[in-house]
């Protein structure tokens, strides 16, 4: 057994809470502005990819494969080295941001494909011929049976853009909890402690996260 | 007219690079899947005896991959064990691997109907005969998708590894745009590369299910 020469330093770790609790307010920012953007992206791949015109179609679906099956971290990688070929030089945040967007848009576009599949098709006929417009039997009929089959899928992907922010300090984001975390560790070399504490943080979001969908869920879906 | 100073060397190195991430992804999948399959059945069959395995599981899946590695790393360095780093990332990695192993076992064993087990009692079987013969089979079969996913995701996540030094295939693109300075091209034969090995996965997941079913 070796020998364990290490005293922790937890005080210290402590202190800076409140910058870490800033870092993670930052990074509820980023999770949230992701899946806003990318939830609205997603419809519009959704529909991209079942449309018949093929120049909606190809890039659609090419979105969507790209963004499931190449880390996420290339995804990050790529707006934020790759983009500077045409001379467009994003910082960390919004490589970030839009990174996590573009992941989430092709995951949930494969959700909301999922979804639309589960609705049958008979209950828009139905609508329609009952005298609803197009833009109606959507409002009124699928998107209310939708939200019921994607919800979980979609507070499941919440978590996972909560995770993902942590990419950030890979391209050098500091204000992020793991940016600010790295930061702290860079500045006192009390990696064990501060890393400990940031992911009780990110427990407790995750955590968070899930039992707000389930009051959300509950108001929503109970009869 | 497209010129680049990338020289075969830096797709033997890039090759390299993926056959760290097929490795890891490999050795991860293994130490997860055992794992996970004894963890898993226990979650199943004893529900309310391993409640406190499924507390703990849940940590893996619930903080960031990156922060994992990076304490376990250090938490290395303090009780001094002498691990290299490629070590430290299959064990995150297999951890990480039978949270959600032991989610998609545990949901396949629930699928396999109650009437077929008492069925399988009443005819004589021991409940092990039971648990070997007829549910594990029929769980194998509903957990299989879930198991495939799992390979992609682990695949891509093991991208997080270049944090503790390892050179696997994201690393390896990086060091060589360093030199290069030609980060599209050379990010773009990297995401190639991942795009390929997952659609191979894929496509022997969807192949070995399709054949599972005709046996059926």
């Amino acid at each position: 057994m070796a020998d364990f020469d290490y005293t922790f330093y937890w005080r210290a770790a402590f202190e800076s809470l409140p910058e870490m609790l800033d870092g993670a307010w930052v990074t509820v920012q980023i999770a949230v502005l992701s899946m806003g953007l990318g939830t609205l992206l997603a419809v519009f791949l959704t529909l991209g990819a079942q449309s018949d015109r093929w120049m909606l179609r190809a890039p659609a679906t090419l979105w969507v494969s790209v963004a499931r099956n190449t880390p996420a971290l290339f995804q990050v990688y790529m707006l934020y080295f790759g983009l500077g070929t045409f001379g467009l030089h994003l910082g960390s945040w919004l490589a970030l941001v839009a990174g996590i967007t573009f992941n989430n848009a092709g995951y949930l576009a494969e959700t909301f494909r999922g979804g639309l599949k589960a609705i049958p098709a008979t209950q828009l006929r139905a609508a329609r011929s009952l005298g609803m417009s197009a833009p109606q039997a959507y409002r009124l009929i699928v998107l209310p049976q939708l939200l019921r089959v994607v919800f979980y899928p979609l507070t499941n992907q919440f978590v996972w853009a909560v995770l993902m922010t942590s990419l950030g300090v890979v391209v050098g984001l500091t204000s992020d909890l793991a940016g600010v975390t790295q930061a702290l560790n860079v500045r006192t070399f009390r990696t064990f402690e501060f890393f400990a504490i940031a992911a009780a943080l990110y427990f407790l979001l995750a955590k968070f996260v899930g039992v707000m969908t389930r009051v959300i869920a509950w108001r929503l879906f109970r009869y | 007219m497209f010129s680049t100073s990338l020289t075969w060397n830096d797709v033997l190195f890039l090759l390299q690079g993926a056959w760290t991430t097929l490795l890891l992804t490999f050795l991860a999948m293994l130490i997860g899947t055992l794992l996970g399959l004894a963890c898993g059945l226990g979650r199943a069959l004893w529900p309310r005896l391993t409640w406190p395995l499924a507390a703990l599981l849940d940590v893996f899946r619930s903080v960031p991959l990156l922060i994992q590695f990076v304490l376990l790393n250090s938490l290395k360095s303090i009780i001094a064990l002498d691990w290299s780093a490629f070590t430290v990332a299959c064990i995150v990695l297999g951890c990480y691997v039978t949270a959600y192993c032991t989610e998609i076992v545990r949901s396949g064993v629930l699928a396999v109907p109650q009437t077929t087990r008492r069925a399988a009692r009443s005819l004589g079987m021991s409940f092990s005969q039971d648990v070997v013969h007829i549910v594990l089979p029929m769980a194998a079969r509903v957990a299989f998708p879930g198991w495939i996913n799992l390979t992609l995701a682990v695949m891509k996540d093991t991208s997080l590894v270049l944090w503790i030094g390892i050179v696997e295939l994201l690393r390896a693109s990086q060091t060589i745009v360093t030199r290069l300075q030609e980060p599209l091209f050379v990010l773009m034969l990297a995401g190639l590369i991942y795009y390929g090995m997952s659609l191979v996965v894929a496509r022997a997941g969807a192949w070995t299910e399709k054949r599972w079913q005709e046996n059926d």
